[in-house]
C-alpha cells in the first residue's frame, strides 16, 4: 500500500483548477446466453458450470454472435441518443491474462454499433449537465478470478489464483462519454448523476438487471485536472471499478483532491489506472500505462460484419420507453408531488409500484404513502423488494377499503400482512379475518354504556364539561371492538351517551 | 480377394453396401496396412485401432440388421490432427498440445461419426499447419511413400501420405495456403480445398480463421467429392459458414467420367503461375495436360492476374497476424503443456512466457513474432491493412478471369517433392513455395489438386491445381473427373497404381514414366 | 521500411508472451529482417481507393438466436487443466492487472 496521499481541501482545488471528467460504463446485458455462445448467461451456480469450447476458448472453438444483445445494444445505443452505425465490426483486442479465456478480448474497436450520442443529466440542484457520448459498443466479459493464500484476498499477496469462467463471455455494452468540461464544483455530483441515468435507462428498457451490487453497472472514472487559465489538459487518471453510485461521487471528489495537491507542489500526474477503495474512500496506483498497452487490434476474422438495416434500427427505436427523466418529470407534474416526495419514491424504486397502484385507481398520495411507507417497512425487514410482496392492484384495492371508510389505517395494516401471508386480496382477508370497521351504532352504543357504567368518575367529569376525560371511555370501547371502530365516531357517540345520562 | 487397401473409397463402399465385404474386414485391412508401412511412412500421429474395429463392427450389425446408411458407411478415414476429436488425442502437431483429448468434435468430424465413416486416427502435419513439409511437426516429419527420403508436402503431409500409401482411401485435411493441394501434388494424390465457408471450421484448430478451409484428401477425384458431400453444408457454430445448398459433388463427378464434359469449357492458364522458377518435368506435364484438355474440346487460354505477385507476401502477413493472435490461448490456463519458469519467481505471466517457449516450435514461434510486429501499434496499416487491400486486387483478378473462363488452371506446386531437409533453413524458400496455392485462400475460391503424371527427371508426381469461382465447387469435380479420366486412358492405369511397393524389402521409386 | 532490432524482437516476445532465449532472439531478428523486407512490398501496391478485404466470402448480419445450448459438463471443461483446485482452474500467481 502506498502512503496515504495528500490532498488539498476540495474548495482550494476548484479554486486552483478545472476538473475534466470522462466515464466508461460497462454495461452487462440480460440476455439468456452469453454473447458468443449458447451457454446460459447465469453464474449463481457451481464454478465453470456453464462453459463450452467457445467461452472456454479450447483449440478449435469459434464465435457466434447473440442476435439478442445486437438489438439490445441498439436499442441502447438509441436510447443514448447516438446514432447506429450502418456496419459494424468485432475486433480482437490482443492481451494475456488468466481471466481471457482467448488471451484476446472480442470487443469492437473503430466501428463501433453505436456512436455520437448524448445524455442529459439533472442534479439535486436544479442543474441540468448535458454528457457528451461517444460512443456504445459491444465487448465481453472476462471470467472471474479468486486470489487464494493473500491475507486479503487481493492480488497483491496471494499465492495463487483461481479461475471460473462462467462470467466469460457474457455480453457487455461500454458507452464511452467525450470529454466533460464545466462540471466544476458540481464534477462528482455529475459523475453519480450521469452513472444513476444510465443504469436507469438500461432499466426502463430492461436490456439488464441494473444491479451496481452485482456488478451488471461498472463504472471508470476519468479525471484530469487543468489549471485555471491554462487551456491544456492535464494527465488523467483512470478509476477502475467503482461500483456504487455514492462511490463514483466520492472517487471523483477524491481524484480532485489528491491530484490538485500532486500539481500544487510542482509534482506531475502519472498517467495510470487507478484501484478504488470502498473502505478507506481513497484510490491508489494501479498499472502505468505503456507500451505494453499495444492490444494489436484487428477484425475479428471469425465473425462477419453486424450492418443494421435501417428498417430494423426504426423498427426498435419505436420500442424504446419514455426516456426515464421525462417520464419523472411527467408523473411528478401529475400526481402533485415536491421534488422531495418525488425522491423518496425514485430511491425507493417505486416509481412503477407507485404508477401502477394510480394506474389501478388510487390517489397519488395514498398510494406513495402505502409503497414508501408500510409496504417498504415490511419489504426491508424481509429482505427483498417492495414490488415482490404486494401486487399495486391490492394496494389499490386496500386504498379505496381505507377511503371508503371501511377499514382504518390501522385496520388496513393488518389486511396488508393477510394478503402479504397469502391470504388472499384486501376484500378477502377482510371477510375471512372479519376485520371491518363496524359501521352499527348499535353494538357500538352498548360498548360505550358498559365502559360508561363501569367508570362513574369518569362519566361525572364528562358531564361536568370536561370534554378530554372521554379519552379513557374511546380506549376501553375500542378495546372492546377489538379496533374494529372508527374512533371519531365512538367519541361523537361517548358524548352524545354521556350528556343523555 | 482384391487387396481392399488397393481400392477407392468408391468400390470399398459398393463392396461394403453389397456385404461382400465387412466394414471390420476392411479396417483390419488398413490398420494392418498402417502396421506395415507406417514405421517408415510416419502418417499417423496417433492410430485408434480398438476404437476403429469397434464402430467398424457396429455399423456391420447396422448394415445386417437391414438399416440403410451412408454411401461411405463403413469405409475408413484418417483425421489431421488439426481437427478436434473426443476420443483421439488432438495435437495439431505440436508439443503444448501433447496428449490433449478434447471434450468435444469438430463439426467435420461429428458428420465422419453420422455418416457411418470409420476414424482410423490422426494424422501428422506441420505444427499449427505452418509449413509445407511437415519437417515441422513436433513429432517427426512424415515421408513421401514415392521417396521415403523426400517430404509428403505440408501442412497436411499425414494426410496425404496416408493415403498415397494406401493406409486409408480418405483422410481429411485442412488448407490455409495449399496445406491440402500442394501435399496432394507432391504424393500423387487428390485434395480440394472447398469454397471459404462451404466446411464448417468449428473445432479445427485455428491457424488462420479468413484463410482456414477443411476438405477432402483421396486417390480419385469422386472420392474426394463423396467425402466433400458428408462433409459440407452449413454450421450454425461457424459464424463465416454460407448457408445454402449445395450441389452433390459426387454426382458432379460421376458427370464429368461420362460424356464430354470438357467440351466448349473455357480453361485459363494463369500467366503468373506457369512461368520462372517451375521445374522442368512440372512444366511439361502440366503443358501436356493442357494438350489433352485442348484434345478433349476444352478451350485454352492464358489469363493475367498482375497482383498475384504480391499474393505470397499478402498471405505472410495476414497469416502470422491472425495466428499470432489464434494461438495466444495455448497459455497453460486451461488445457495443454505448463512448464514452470527455470529459475525466478513462479508467476502466471512468467509460466504462460516458459510454457509458449518451450512448447512452440521454431516456425511457430517466428510467424507469431512476425504476426504480433505486422499487428503493432505504428505497423497495422503498413503490414496488415495493406495486406488486405492485396486480397481485394487479387479478388479482382480472379474476378476479371472468371468473366472469360470457366476454370483457371496452374501447376500445384512449381515443383516436385524435395528433399527432407533441403529447405528448413530457408523460411523464404519455403513460402515461396506456396505461390500457386496462396491465391486461391486469399480470394477463398474453391481449388483441386490432382496428378497429372511423374516428372521425367525424377520420377515424382506432378499435380494440376484447378480453381473455380466461390461457390462452384462442383465445376472442379467435374472438369477435374474428366481429366482424371483422360489421363487414366493415355496411362492405362492410375497414377497412384505406379507408387513403390512400401512392404517389398527393397524400395525402387517407379521407372515407368508414367504418360 | 526499418530494419529490425534485436530489442525490438524481445519486445514482441514479450507482447506475444515467449520466453525467447538470447540465441533464439538473434536467429529470429535475422529471419524477421529478411522476411520483412520481402513482404513489406504489399505497401507500395495498394492505394488509398483499394478498400480492404477481411473476409474472403462477404456475409453480414450471421446472428445466433439467444436460446441456450448445452454446456459441457465441469469434468469435461476442467479435464485438460495442467492444474486445478475444485472446479476451478488453478494458476500460479498474479501480478499485474490486466
Amino acid at each position: 500500500m502506498a502512503a496515504k496521499a495528500a490532498l488539498m481541501d476540495y474548495e482550494s482545488a476548484l479554486a486552483k483548477f478545472e476538473p475534466v471528467l470522462g466515464f466508461e460504463v460497462h454495461v452487462e446485458l440480460n440476455t439468456k446466453t452469453k454473447m458468443f455462445c449458447g451457454c446460459a448467461n447465469e453464474f449463481g451456480q457451481g464454478a465453470n458450470t456453464n462453459t463450452c469450447p467457445t467461452c472456454l476458448g479450447l483449440p478449435g472453438g469459434l464465435p457466434q454472435v447473440n442476435g439478442k444483445a445486437i438489438e439490445s445494444s441498439i436499442r441502447l445505443g438509441l436510447a443514448l441518443g447516438c446514432e447506429i452505425a450502418e456496419s459494424s465490426r468485432f475486433a480482437r483486442k490482443n492481451y494475456f491474462y488468466p481471466d481471457t479465456a482467448k488471451d484476446f478480448q472480442t470487443s469492437q474497436y473503430d466501428e463501433p454499433i453505436a456512436f455520437e450520442g448524448s445524455l442529459t443529466i439533472e442534479l439535486s440542484s436544479g442543474r441540468q449537465v448535458t454528457i457528451p457520448i461517444e460512443r456504445a459498443h459491444m465487448e465481453e466479459d472476462a471470467g472471474k478470478l479468486t486470489h487464494v493464500g493473500g491475507a486479503t484476498g487481493r492480488i497483491q499477496g496471494a499465492e495463487h489464483s483461481l479461475v471460473d469462467y462462467n462470467r466469460g463471455g457474457v455480453p457487455l455494452v461500454e458507452i464511452v462519454t467525450k470529454m466533460i468540461e464545466g462540471g466544476e464544483a458540481d464534477a462528482p455530483e455529475i459523475g453519480r448523476a450521469y452513472v444513476a441515468a444510465v443504469r436507469e435507462i438500461v432499466k426502463a428498457l430492461g436490456v439488464s438487471n441494473a444491479r451496481m451490487e452485482e456488478g451488471n453497472v461498472r463504472c471508470d472514472a476519468n479525471v484530469s485536472l487543468r489549471p485555471r487559465g491554462s487551456n491544456v489538459l492535464g494527465t488523467r487518471t483512470e478509476t477502475k471499478n467503482v461500483n456504487s453510485l455514492r462511490s463514483v461521487e466520492r472517487a471523483v471528489r477524491y481524484e480532485i483532491q489528491r491530484q490538485a495537491a500532486i500539481l500544487d507542489a510542482g509534482g506531475t500526474i502519472v498517467q495510470e489506472t487507478r484501484h478504488w477503495h470502498e473502505d478507506t474512500g481513497t484510490t491508489s496506483a494501479g498499472r502505468p500505462k505503456s507500451d505494453a498497452d499495444d492490444y494489436r487490434y484487428f477484425p475479428e476474422p471469425d465473425l462477419v460484419p453486424v450492418a443494421p438495416s435501417r428498417e430494423w434500427v426504426e423498427e426498435l427505436r419505436a420500442t424504446l420507453p419514455e426516456p426515464p427523466a421525462q417520464r419523472r418529470a411527467r408523473l411528478r407534474e401529475a400526481w402533485g408531488f415536491t421534488a422531495l416526495e418525488m425522491q423518496d419514491v425514485e430511491n425507493s424504486d417505486l416509481l412503477d409500484a407507485v404508477e401502477a397502484t394510480v394506474a389501478q385507481g388510487a390517489s397519488a398520495a395514498s398510494a406513495r404513502k402505502w409503497w414508501t411507507g408500510e409496504i417498504a417497512r415490511l419489504a426491508n425487514a424481509q429482505g427483498v423488494a417492495a414490488e415482490a410482496l404486494v401486487a399495486p392492484k391490492h394496494v389499490a384495492e386496500l386504498v379505496a377499503l381505507v377511503d371508503a371508510g371501511t377499514l382504518t389505517d390501522r385496520l388496513a395494516r393488518q389486511v396488508l400482512e393477510g394478503v402479504i401471508a397469502g391470504e388472499g386480496s384486501p376484500e378477502q382477508v377482510v371477510a375471512t379475518r372479519g376485520l371491518a370497521v363496524v359501521s352499527d351504532d348499535g353494538p357500538l352504543i352498548a360498548a360505550i354504556d358498559d365502559a360508561l357504567a363501569a367508570q362513574p368518575d369518569v362519566l361525572a367529569k364528562i358531564q361536568d364539561g370536561k370534554v378530554q376525560a372521554a379519552g379513557a371511555i374511546i380506549g376501553a370501547v375500542m378495546k372492546a371492538m377489538r379496533g374494529q371502530a372508527d374512533a371519531a365516531r365512538v367519541r361523537e357517540l361517548v358524548l352524545e351517551r354521556a350528556g343523555q345520562q | 480377394m482384391t487387396d481392399l487397401t488397393s481400392l477407392s473409397a468408391a468400390d470399398l463402399a459398393a463392396l461394403l453396401t453389397s456385404r461382400e465385404v465387412s466394414s471390420v474386414e476392411a479396417t483390419r485391412a488398413h490398420l494392418d496396412r498402417i502396421d506395415a508401412v507406417d514405421p517408415d511412412i510416419h502418417a499417423f500421429l496417433h492410430v485408434a485401432a480398438e476404437g476403429a474395429l469397434a464402430s467398424a463392427s457396429r455399423v456391420d450389425e447396422r448394415r445386417a440388421a437391414g438399416e440403410s446408411l451412408g454411401e461411405l458407411a463403413g469405409v475408413p478415414i484418417a483425421i489431421k490432427d488439426v481437427l478436434t476429436t473426443n476420443d483421439m488425442p488432438s495435437t495439431a502437431g505440436s508439443r503444448i498440445l501433447e496428449g490433449w483429448v478434447p471434450p468435444y468434435d469438430a463439426t467435420v468430424v461429428r458428420r465422419l461419426r453420422e455418416a457411418d465413416l470409420i476414424p482410423l486416427g490422426k494424422t501428422n502435419m506441420d505444427e499449427f499447419a505452418m509449413g509445407s513439409s511437415t519437417e515441422h511437426s513436433a513429432y517427426g516429419p512424415t515421408h513421401n511413400p514415392w521417396d521415403l527420403d523426400r517430404i509428403p508436402g505440408g501442412s497436411g503431409g499425414g494426410s496425404a501420405a496416408a493415403v498415397a500409401a494406401f493406409e486409408a482411401p480418405l483422410a481429411l485435411g485442412s488448407d490455409t495456403g495449399g496445406s491440402i493441394r500442394q501435399p496432394a501434388a507432391v504424393t500423387g494424390s487428390v485434395g480440394v480445398k472447398p469454397t471459404y465457408g462451404a466446411v464448417s471450421r468449428y473445432g479445427a484448430i485455428a491457424l488462420a480463421s479468413s484463410l482456414d478451409q477443411v476438405g477432402p484428401v483421396s486417390r480419385t477425384v469422386l472420392d474426394a467429392a463423396l467425402l466433400h458431400d458428408v462433409i459440407a453444408g452449413h454450421d450454425p457454430l461457424d459464424s463465416t459458414s454460407l448457408d445454402e445448398t449445395w450441389p452433390s459433388m459426387a454426382q458432379a463427378a460421376r458427370a464429368g467420367r461420362t460424356g464430354d464434359a470438357l467440351k466448349g469449357v473455357r480453361v485459363g492458364i494463369v500467366r503468373q503461375l506457369a512461368g520462372e522458377g517451375f521445374q522442368a518435368g512440372v512444366k511439361q506435364r502440366f503443358d501436356e495436360a493442357v494438350a489433352l484438355l485442348t484434345a478433349a474440346g476444352a478451350e485454352v487460354i492464358e489469363v493475367s492476374a498482375p497482383s498475384f505477385e504480391y499474393a505470397v507476401a499478402a498471405y505472410y502477413l495476414i497469416l502470422p497476424a491472425e495466428a499470432s493472435s489464434n494461438l495466444a490461448r495455448f497459455d497453460s490456463v486451461r488445457f495443454g503443456m505448463r512448464v514452470m519458469p527455470a529459475d525466478g519467481p513462479v508467476t502466471s505471466e512468467r509460466v504462460m512466457s516458459a510454457t509458449r517457449d518451450a512448447g512452440f516450435g521454431p516456425e511457430v514461434k517466428r510467424r507469431i513474432i512476425l504476426g504480433t510486429y505486422a499487428l503493432s501499434a505504428g505497423y497495422y496499416d503498413a503490414y496488415y491493412g495493406s495486406a488486405q487491400k492485396v486480397r481485394t486486387l487479387i479478388q479482382r483478378d480472379f474476378n476479371d478471369a472468371f468473366g472469360k473462363v470457366d476454370v483457371l488452371i496452374s501447376p500445384s506446386a512449381p515443383t516436385t517433392a524435395f528433399r527432407l531437409g533441403e529447405k528448413l533453413n530457408d523460411p523464404m524458400a519455403m513460402y515461396l513455395n506456396d505461390i500457386t496455392t496462396i491465391p486461391a485462400n486469399l480470394a477463398g475460391i474453391p481449388g483441386m489438386g490432382l496428378p497429372i503424371g511423374l516428372a521425367p527427371e525424377d520420377g515424382l508426381p506432378v499435380g494440376m491445381q484447378i480453381m473455380a469461382p466461390a461457390r462452384s465447387d462442383a465445376r472442379l469435380y467435374t472438369i477435374g473427373a474428366a481429366l482424371e479420366r483422360l489421363l487414366e486412358e493415355t496411362w492405362g492405369h492410375t497414377l497412384i497404381s505406379r507408387a513403390p511397393d512400401l512392404t517389398a524389402t527393397e524400395m525402387f521409386a517407379s521407372e515407368e514414366g508414367a504418360i | 521500411m526499418p530494419e529490425i532490432s534485436a530489442e525490438q524482437v524481445a519486445h514482441l516476445a514479450e507482447l506475444a508472451r515467449i520466453d525467447l532465449s538470447a540465441d533464439e532472439i538473434e536467429s529470429l531478428t535475422r529471419d524477421l529482417g529478411q522476411i520483412v523486407d520481402s513482404v513489406a512490398k504489399v505497401s507500395e501496391v495498394a492505394g488509398d481507393d483499394v478498400p480492404a478485404t477481411s473476409h474472403p466470402v462477404p456475409l453480414a448480419n450471421v446472428f445466433r438466436d439467444d436460446s441456450p445450448r448445452p454446456s459441457l459438463t465441469v469434468e469435461q471443461a476442467l479435464s485438460g487443466a495442467p492444474d486445478r483446485e475444485g472446479d476451478r482452474f488453478r494458476v500460479p500467481a498474479i501480478l499485474d492487472e490486466e
